[in-house]
């Protein structure tokens, strides 16, 4: 019989930006069993709903995480928009879209570049993190940040993006496609990239569905899980065509982002395209009386973010539920089984935000 | 405006059975939330198909046992556990039960009643009583 080990994976280690830790039960080299700890950083952000007023906490949501900062912000507004019956002009909702879109962009191309560094691709790394600078470029431009956008607000956006400047970005985010369909090639060809991806941490469609998969990971199984369905912000208007994949591997979550990228450069066209003059906010009075659950696709999945007000300006309960918790379960039975070289991989390919899940 | 959400009430007792029911109809778990109230918590479980989003929620004293439906959906152990930790609830029979440890937070259970002060609703204006008319117009009263 093999000899029983436990290796501790985290918190810090060379691919993980943030920390996370798993106690590895391994037979040879052979994961028998892994346990998850998280809340090495844990900052109880969903009390401080106590302490703001509900129009400054749009603040604190939109600094739960740096990748998806936009995506917490627009969660929140939706949730509160609702409970208070707020009519978003149209011309906002496109511009959530917009900036919804670029946020994927950017935060899929960031993780294709940490993925590659995890299997050694140095190069690869550069180029991904080259070619996600114009798409900050344009975040810098639209909304004066690059990282916490706090462009959203309760009722509208803060900012408008003329129509000049959204045909540029249409044009700058067509020719960066042509240079993100050679890197893309790379990933989807590249004989060391299939090699070190297929066939390694697979799920299969059930497994993903009962263990509440979200995101690219639930759509690499085969789960068309995708809540711009629900018609959100602008995407009632676009053509949202999930990407899915079958084959539930690394390789698999690896094709569905980059898939995805070009879908969000396609959608970010459209509603350019499509987007109506008119205001880009509506005055606000009142407060929140009543609770909503606003569900947002992020990058990572489905994000929810519950709020309950009782008519007071401090909402009495604000909860965040990131794809990356729900992901954790089918983290761990993607480790069970596979070899310890292929850990990396593996946790790389869930796409784990710990900044979300330690909010 | 989105969808309406769909809030159900139901007893602790049926709570396993309902859950069994909706996992046999393809619902998956999508989360379980907690909130503090002044003198109970409020549990609330959410299930989605095909973008269908149903929670079944009641309302538990402190100390108050909950039983786990991790048995049903495994992947409910991360949430349970999240909710005994921060909120000290205590939840039995949890399919990987960290015992306290997946949140190692400085304060114990931060979201406990004892720990969180909730707000208080605003105060409603009492009404101003509507002033009788005069009897003939312009007539000053009193």
């Amino acid at each position: 019989m093999a000899h029983r080990n436990i290796i501790p994976f985290g918190p810090q280690h060379p691919v993980l930006p943030e920390p996370i830790h798993f106690d590895l039960v391994t037979e040879d080299e052979r994961i028998i069993d892994a346990i998850p700890s998280i809340s090495y950083v844990h900052r109880g952000l969903e009390r401080l709903i106590e302490k703001r007023d509900f129009l400054d906490f749009v603040h604190v949501a939109d600094r739960i995480c740096g990748l998806c900062s936009f995506m917490h912000s627009l969660g929140y507004c939706q949730a509160v928009e609702e409970i208070m019956g707020i009519e978003v002009p149209e011309r906002a909702l496109y511009l959530r879209s917009i900036w919804a879109e670029l946020s994927r962009v950017h935060s899929h191309l960031f993780w294709l570049g940490v993925a590659a560094d995890a299997f050694g691709f140095e190069s690869l790394f550069m180029q991904a993190l080259r070619l996600r600078e114009p798409v900050l470029d344009i975040f810098e431009e639209t909304t004066g940040a690059r990282v916490i956008l706090g462009v959203c607000k309760i009722g509208g956006v803060r900012r408008d993006i003329d129509d000049d400047s959204l045909k540029g970005i249409v044009i700058r985010l067509a020719n960066l496609k042509a240079a993100l369909e050679e890197l893309g090639n790379v990933f989807i060809n590249d004989y060391s990239v299939r090699h070190r991806l297929s066939g390694v941490g697979f799920i299969s469609r059930d497994d993903a569905y009962a263990l509440g998969c979200v995101g690219p990971m639930a759509r690499a199984s085969g789960l068309e899980i995708d809540m711009r369905k629900l018609g959100y912000a602008a995407y009632k208007y676009l053509d949202v065509e999930p990407a899915v994949e079958t084959a539930g591997d690394c390789y698999a979550r690896c094709l569905v982002r980059v898939r995805e990228i070009f879908h969000s450069i396609d959608l970010v066209r459209q509603a350019a395209g499509k987007i109506p003059p008119g205001p880009i906010d509506v005055k606000v009075t009142g407060a929140p009386d009543g609770e909503y659950y606003s569900r947002v696709e992020q990058p990572r999945g489905e994000v929810i973010h519950y709020v309950k007000g009782n008519g007071a300006k401090f909402l009495q309960r604000f909860r965040v539920r990131v794809p990356t918790f729900s992901n954790i379960p089918a983290m761990i039975k993607v480790l069970k089984g596979a070899e310890v070289a292929d850990v990396p991989n593996i946790i790389l390919t869930l796409d784990p935000c710990i900044s979300c899940t330690e909010r | 405006m989105s969808k309406p959400q769909e809030i159900v009430p139901v007893e602790k007792s049926d709570l396993v059975g309902i859950v069994a029911e909706l996992f046999a109809e393809g619902y998956r778990l999508v989360q379980i939330g907690c909130t503090t109230l002044p003198e109970a918590y409020e549990l609330t479980y959410s299930f989605d198909r095909e973008y269908r989003f149903r929670n079944l929620r009641f309302a538990v004293t402190k100390g108050e046992e909950v039983p786990s439906i991790s048995v049903i959906y495994p992947n409910a152990f991360l949430y349970e556990n999240e909710i005994h930790d921060l909120f000290g609830v205590v939840i039995t029979h949890i399919a990987v039960d960290y015992r306290g440890t997946l949140y190692r937070t400085a304060v114990g259970t931060p979201f406990s009643i004892d720990n969180v002060k909730l707000t208080e609703a605003p105060k409603q204006k009492a009404a101003v009583p509507e002033e009788k008319p005069s009897a003939v117009p312009g007539e000053q009263t009193g």
